[in-house]
């Protein structure tokens, strides 16, 4: 349980980066309480009842934006989604017109999706209403960090201490990022573990152990985060094939076998299998996949119950120019 | 006939002359007429100089005034009244307007719009390629005829070696300088910021002082070998100063510059995806800066020039991936300097008004850059103590996009002569 003095201040949940230890544990303990509500029988509280929350998804996504859906709908509130076609983005309007006419409707949060990094933050610079990130480009994917630090928590009974490898291609990883933040913030020891060309640089400085050999990562993890790869971008020039890939870095049942017994293995889906993993190993025993599917709901619910309620908050530094608090 | 004006009193500061004191200046018909303590010359107006710096006029060598084509971000008129502003007598503007300055009737024509509204000296660069392409050398020859007095692909660098070793070639024998943006687009392509640990946090893609340093080096080589002159544009990285200062000391013809953004900011300022911080090459580390103050220091580099990269709200306003390159800085690359370089102890006022005037118009080949009876009286005072808060509506440029916006600084311009003509009196422009 956090600190009782710890109160959600913030309009918005821009990234991992930007948060306290106390705040990481507020969003988990709250996820709890939700989490149960889940499991009734009527899945729904009035929390954000009168609420209006819009997904401003710039990038497909089927899951995220789901999970976003059913989180808002079972807090009450009123759900509009928007899709808008990267390629449109830059002949179109701009985010900010786009969100001050999101603003102009009353639109209570937005959760966004966007292939740029950063986008969500010169969005929630720009309006009052709060902002979620709900992944933008290489730079943080909050709540899938925060519902696969909730699932580690369920099943391993704390982070503190836990030694977790974060496997795949950490360079243009979103999850990596945000998990590298909130881990190491609740005291977890942090692997990263990659072909050269996929560990990006000063990683180490973000607080985590990097490796290019999958067996360092494997042994005394207590748990493993694995990416999915994507060889249709950068990963083509930066891994030769698929199947060279499953073979030095891929999960396999012969590879669990040097781990420890109750490891526990997480995917951000969708998976590829045989190439991160083995079907064997995703469908097997210490498999979490679909956990984490079932708590992303509950910690989203979090999530926007605490951004909709905090009173005043005032502008966050991660949204400010350089002239703005004091620079110079 | 022009008014004639006497500057009493005033710290004069001409180190070419090597003149630092308490001076009067007394100038007519648009030349300085007489340096000298206590001038009994009858002026037509004098100007009380009590505490201020009277400098040779400042000389920006790297600007960009969008005219033709992006009107909308720059023109002739407003970019050089925001130079007078800054306290310059003379800048140079760069050919990648649109269309590019490539040919002798592009060049006329600017001409003719900088005869009718610049309110200092504009010089024109002339492209070094035709369309900036990289591809086939423009005619040195006829733009210098228009009054073309450099070449430069500036924003698009010059990728091929053997394009590159003709324009140095064809430079040389023209008798025109050759300003080279030095990037590797190979290694550079797609990056928006500074390639490190910041990049990596912010998930943005990076752009490597190797870039930068690499086709430096490539460059001081050719002109090496060809014992022809480059000058180097916006210095960044450690790396880059330190193959110019190897390369000065083994005899190649090079100059470089560097603009006041690589010596105050660095990348960590990127982390808050403000646009104004985005500019190529981009803001490098903690251990840049204090290399582009130790190249300023040690004379590796010659000249401080802005950059000046005028964009609209809306061009800027978008997301950090989208957004176009470049800041405006005519207006603050004095106060930067004093308040980063002089204040701080890096560069006395002398190895300033070095940098920021007689540099710059020597490496250009300008009659520019000290004060000297018969001169022409290009002149700029400046008051050393001047504090003041940079205020976005205080802004004469067309465009508003720079990082310094609400920062306090130190020294400031307040008066400027163009050839005799007082072009600002205490900080209003005439």
């Amino acid at each position: 349980m956090p600190d009782k003095k710890t109160i959600w201040t913030k309009k918005d949940l821009l990234g991992l980066e930007y948060l306290s230890k106390e705040e990481i544990e507020l969003i988990l303990y709250t996820a709890e309480s939700f989490k149960e509500v889940t499991t009734r029988q009527i899945k729904k509280v009035p929390a954000l009842r009168g609420k209006t929350v819009m997904n401003l998804f710039y990038e497909p996504s089927t899951r995220t934006r789901t999970s976003f859906e059913l989180a808002a709908k079972r807090l009450s509130a009123d759900v509009v989604n928007i899709e808008i076609e990267a390629s449109s983005v830059k002949k179109g309007e701009t985010l900010i017109d786009t969100g001050r006419n999101i603003e102009a409707l009353k639109i209570d949060i937005i959760v966004v999706r966007h292939s740029a990094s950063g986008a969500p933050n010169i969005l929630a610079r720009n309006v009052k209403s709060r902002v979620v990130n709900a992944g933008d480009g290489w730079h943080e994917h909050p709540t899938q960090a925060l519902l696969d630090m909730f699932t580690l928590k369920s099943k391993l009974g704390r982070i503190e201490g836990l030694k977790v490898s974060i496997i795949g291609d950490i360079a243009h990883s979103r999850v990596a990022r945000s998990n590298i933040w909130g881990l190491t913030k609740l005291g977890a020891l942090v692997t990263v573990c990659a072909p050269p060309l996929l560990i990006p640089d000063g990683i180490e400085r973000m607080g985590v152990k990097v490796t290019g050999d999958i067996n360092e990562a494997l042994a005394d993890a207590d748990a493993i985060n694995v990416l999915r790869m994507q060889f249709e971008r950068d990963g083509a020039l930066a891994f030769p094939s698929k199947l060279e890939y499953f073979k030095q870095y891929g999960i396999t049942a012969e590879r669990l076998k040097q781990c420890k017994k109750d490891i526990v293995i997480m995917h951000p889906g969708p998976i590829n299998r045989g190439v991160e993993m083995s079907s064997e190993v995703a469908d097997g025993r210490n498999s979490v996949i679909l956990e984490q599917v079932t708590n992303g709901i509950a910690v989203r619910m979090a999530v926007l119950y605490l951004v909709s309620y905090a009173k005043d908050p005032a502008p966050s530094k991660e949204t400010m120019r350089v002239g703005e608090g004091g620079a110079g | 006939m022009s008014k004639s004006y006497l500057i009493k009193g005033g710290r004069v500061i001409d180190p070419l002359n090597k003149r630092d004191g308490i001076l009067d200046i007394f100038i007519s018909g648009g030349r300085i007429e007489a340096i000298g303590k206590d001038l009994g010359q009858r002026a037509d107006e004098t100007i009380d100089g009590k505490g201020r710096i009277v400098a040779p006029g400042l000389v920006d060598m790297h600007v960009h005034l969008r005219e033709p084509g992006r009107e909308d971000e720059e023109t002739v008129l407003t970019g050089s009244r925001a130079a007078v502003r800054g306290g310059f007598t003379s800048v140079l503007c760069m050919p990648n307007t649109d269309p590019a300055i490539d040919n002798p009737a592009a060049a006329k024509s600017l001409k003719a719009i900088i005869t009718k509204d610049a309110a200092c000296s504009v010089l024109i660069a002339g492209a070094a390629t035709l369309a900036r392409a990289g591809g086939k050398l423009t005619d040195f020859e006829r733009l210098k005829k228009e009054g073309v007095i450099a070449v430069s692909d500036d924003g698009s660098p010059i990728q091929n070696k053997d394009i590159m070793r003709e324009a140095l070639e064809h430079a040389k024998t023209a008798g025109l300088i050759l300003i080279e943006h030095c990037e590797d687009l190979g290694l550079s392509s797609g990056g928006v910021m500074n390639k490190g640990f910041i990049s990596t946090k912010a998930g943005l893609k990076g752009i490597s002082t190797k870039s930068e340093y690499e086709a430096i080096g490539r460059n001081l080589e050719l002109a090496k070998k060809l014992d022809a002159r480059i000058h180097i544009a916006h210095v960044s990285c450690g790396e880059s100063v330190d193959l110019i200062r190897k390369a000065k000391r083994a005899g190649v013809k090079v100059t470089a510059e560097t603009a006041p953004h690589y010596f105050v900011l660095t990348d960590e300022c990127c982390a808050a995806y403000d646009t104004n911080t985005k500019m190529n090459p981009p803001l490098r580390t903690k251990k840049d800066v204090a290399a582009i103050r130790a190249g300023l220091a040690d004379g590796t580099i010659d000249a401080i020039a802005s950059d000046h990269a005028p964009h609209t709200d809306a061009e800027k306003d978008v997301e950090f991936d989208y957004a176009p390159f470049g800041i405006t800085g005519l207006e603050t690359m004095l106060s930067l300097a004093v308040t980063e370089l002089v204040e701080k102890s890096v560069l006395s006022w002398s190895e300033l008004i070095l940098k920021l005037s007689a540099n710059p118009a020597a490496i250009l080949g300008l009659e520019r850059g000290s004060l000297k009876e018969g001169g022409p009286a290009d002149v700029t005072i400046i008051d050393p103590d001047k504090k003041y808060v940079f205020r976005k509506d205080s802004i004469e440029s067309k465009s508003k996009n720079s990082p310094f916006i609400d920062w306090e600084l130190k020294g400031k311009a307040t008066d400027v002569f163009v050839n005799g003509k007082h072009v600002m009196k205490d900080e209003l422009i005439l």
